[in-house]
């Protein structure tokens, strides 16, 4: 018996990891023309581990301090050693894993991977992606720079403009009436202790709910093989599948790192609270949809706010979507296609609204 | 008793609320009622009067033409102390009965001047107004009549935007300036003027206009010595050098001899030394040696400008790269100021001056050249080096690639 094997043995004696691993042996990812799908939840949770990692040793030199934050970060790219490579790692991974997170759930809805017995696992999904958009929300701000600044600036202010507990958020969320330094400490806190408390423990729930369910497969091709038993292809999880995620994640980490050798994530001009906002603002490509369709839409619709509107609508379409796997049921077997319909919709609409967003002035 | 009692209270309460209506009624002003009636000169345009400084401190018409506005009947109102017409000899003592009395003026605003009236008696204005001239300015040529409006408010006659183009009205009427012996275009120079552009053109209201530097209301022209004194309350670096250069004692023009003085343009480096259009080559020529330091101070000027440019192209270059260059912007911004004193140092005529001025910049330019430069190098650097991991990266995935192929080739368990 050579080394590893005893040392193997040793820890299996104790720990009996042969029986805990033993389902993931056994576990099967169903094999057909959509199977390239099911790599972007993987993808998505190795660029969570990418930011995990980068954001601990970012953490090393940063200051969360209105009057130190951008000198920091300027510290960290100029003057640490590989300082601008992690900081560039961190800025593009997390970039990358919201268009995963978003290309992930899409992938679901369409496929409608949502469906009984699985609801409870889309639920934890969209709750990741609302995660995901927190921490690019409160990450954005914390180089301090101008950009960063009034962005923060007018996304708080939306959250002031609902009824009744809006200003309370507002203030709440910039520890006063005004972003300061008091937004940068809260945003922090957010960014670096509850948002990753909260993400980890969903993402474990998350893989949890998927090994207990198994992998779905699309209804055309459950159909298909139905017909056709033969046709039914599987492929062992461990090693086969696991090799090729882990081919997936070696392919985003050398991309990762090519991004930010050619395009080092820029630091932009130090924040100045009381210089009046730089012409043409905008929010990240992530929220540019939103805020696209809030400056389309007009200031009152009948007695109401145009603004107020805009974002309840968000709100509501939010819980919509979060609802989706009952408004199936309830839609019924018939309306089956306008759920469908519903889904591509809001694709369309979202990409569309973020392309006019990044064009217009 | 009570009954009796209830109804005098009643009563009390009425004439305690229509007496200020009865009392309202009683404050009219009968020459607006009939002056807003006529044509012509003797019209009254009421929202004129009314939105003036005068009609915002609650002043009537009797408070400069006198007489009666209570009663209807004309003679009576054209009666007791009635003035009518202000004659321009008039204007000027009515205006200062007020204006030049510090106890009423402090019962409107503490903060007023009230030596508008002593003032103008010692401008060329009042001197010659006081020998009988009656087309010289008086308060209401620049102030306006009735529709009198703060000097802050822009659309006063008076306000620094547009103060150069009240002066105008008078000064650049070639006829009557004729019969005065005085040029008239001031203005027209002055509207080509870089402290124009400044004051109309990007509504700078500190730049020099008309009264700047001639005074308002003791308008005099500024005598050759004291011109330079004139432009040093702005320009106090310029005097200073100008005053320890050698020129002092040969221009007793000062500013005026190189700039000019009402179409000052902005000078740029070619103002300096032998060049055609160049102020220095109106005396000197490569001849002598002050021509030839002329031109020297020209020639490092205008290097150490285009160093400044290169340096910036070269850090636009890095920044968009990627790269961050934020320590030779501070750097930058130094060698622009540098440069910005050595311009001003040219008033000292020397260049020695000059020179050291231009050696603190190109220190700081140098360093922020070799800032981008190292930030351009590192990112061929960080290129290059990200070759060798990218090799072995693809070498490992294609070793990956090919062992999963390996796995699925053979015949699961």
């Amino acid at each position: 018996m050579n080394a590893t094997a005893r040392v193997q043995t040793w820890i299996d004696e104790r720990l009996n990891l042969e029986e805990a691993l033993s389902p993931l042996r056994e576990k099967t990812v169903p094999v057909h023309r959509y199977s390239s799908w099911y790599f972007l939840g993987g993808l998505t949770l190795f660029l969570f581990g990418v930011q995990l990692l980068t954001g601990v040793l970012l953490l090393l030199y940063y200051h969360p301090s209105a009057g130190e934050a951008y000198e920091s970060v300027q510290n960290i790219t100029n003057r640490v050693q590989f300082g601008w490579l992690i900081r560039s790692l961190h800025s593009w991974s997390a970039n990358l894993m919201v268009f995963c997170a978003f290309a992930h759930m899409f992938s679901v809805a369409l496929a409608r991977a949502y469906r009984k017995p699985r609801e409870l696992t889309w639920i934890s999904g969209v709750v990741l992606l609302f995660l995901v958009l927190g921490f690019g929300f409160s990450g954005y701000l914390l180089p301090w720079n101008t950009r960063a600044y009034f962005a923060t600036k007018v996304g708080t202010e939306v959250a002031g403009q609902l009824p009744v507990l809006g200003h309370a958020m507002m203030v709440f969320m910039r520890g006063g009436e005004d972003v300061s330094g008091a937004t940068l400490t809260r945003f922090f806190g957010l960014h670096i202790a509850i948002l990753p408390a909260l993400t980890i423990g969903m993402v474990l729930a998350h893989l949890m709910l998927v090994q207990k369910f198994g992998t779905s497969v699309p209804v055309s091709v459950e159909n298909e093989w139905e017909e056709h038993p033969e046709r039914r292809k599987e492929m062992r999880f461990f090693p086969n599948f696991f090799l090729r995620e882990l081919l997936g994640w070696y392919a985003a980490l050398g991309l990762l790192i090519v991004l930010a050798v050619f395009f080092p994530w820029e630091l932009g001009v130090k924040a100045d609270p009381f210089s009046p906002a730089p012409p043409g603002i905008k929010p990240e490509w992530y929220f540019l949809a939103q805020f696209q369709t809030l400056k389309l839409v007009p200031a009152h619709i009948l007695f109401l706010d145009g603004e107020v509107l805009g974002i309840l609508g968000f709100g509501l379409g939010g819980a919509l979507w979060l609802a989706l796997p009952f408004i199936e049921v309830l839609a019924g077997t018939r309306r089956i296609r306008w759920v469908k319909v519903g889904i591509i919709f809001v694709m369309v609409y979202l990409t569309a609204m973020s392309v006019i967003g990044y064009v217009s002035r | 008793m009570r009954i009796l009692s209830a109804k005098f209270g009643w009563s009390l309460l009425c004439v305690v609320i229509l007496a200020p209506c009865l009392l309202a009624e009683s404050a009219k002003d009968t020459c607006v009622d009939c002056h807003a009636k006529l044509e012509g000169k003797l019209k009254v345009i009421v929202e004129q009067s009314a939105s003036s400084v005068h009609g915002h401190k609650g002043m009537s018409c009797t408070t400069c033409h006198g007489g009666n506005a209570e009663t209807e009947v004309k003679d009576k109102a054209h009666a007791a102390g009635f003035r009518g017409n202000i004659s321009r000899a008039q204007v000027t003592e009515l205006c200062g009965s007020c204006h030049a009395d510090g106890e009423r003026m402090k019962t409107f605003n503490p903060s007023l001047r009230t030596d508008q009236l002593a003032l103008y008696h010692t401008s060329v204005h009042g001197k010659m107004r006081d020998k009988g001239d009656e087309h010289v300015a008086v308060c209401t040529d620049c102030h306006g009549a009735h529709d009198i409006l703060p000097i802050s408010d822009p659309r006063s006659p008076v306000h620094p935007t547009n103060v150069a183009s009240t002066c105008k009205q008078c000064h650049a009427d070639g006829e009557l300036m004729k019969s005065y012996r005085l040029a008239s275009k001031q203005f027209a120079d002055y509207s080509e003027s870089v402290h124009h552009e400044a004051m109309v053109v990007r509504g700078d209201l500190s730049a020099p206009t008309c009264s700047t530097c001639h005074g308002s209301h003791g308008a005099v022209p500024p005598g050759a010595a004291s011109v330079a004194n004139v432009c040093a309350t702005c320009h106090v670096m310029q005097a200073q050098f100008f005053n320890e250069s050698v020129h002092k004692d040969a221009f007793p023009e000062g500013c005026a001899t190189c700039h000019g003085s009402h179409k000052i343009k902005s000078p740029d480096d070619h103002f300096v030394g032998l060049a055609k259009g160049a102020a220095c080559a109106e005396c000197h020529s490569a001849d002598d040696d002050p021509g030839r330091a002329a031109q020297a101070i020209h020639d490092r000027l205008t290097q150490f400008e285009a160093q400044i440019k290169d340096t910036r192209s070269l850090m636009d270059r890095a920044s968009s790269a990627g790269m961050d260059v934020a320590d030779a912007e501070l750097e930058i911004a130094q060698a622009k100021d540098a440069l910005t004193k050595a311009r001003v140092r040219v008033h000292t005529a020397s260049l020695p001056r000059v020179e050291a001025e231009l050696n603190a910049g190109r220190t700081v330019v140098l360093k922020a050249h070799n800032t981008a430069e190292e930030a351009l190098r590192e990112r061929t650097r960080r290129r290059k080096e990200l070759l060798i991991p990218m090799t072995a990266f693809l070498a490992v995935a294609i070793s990956l690639g090919a062992y999963i192929r390996e796995l699925e080739r053979k015949p699961s368990d």
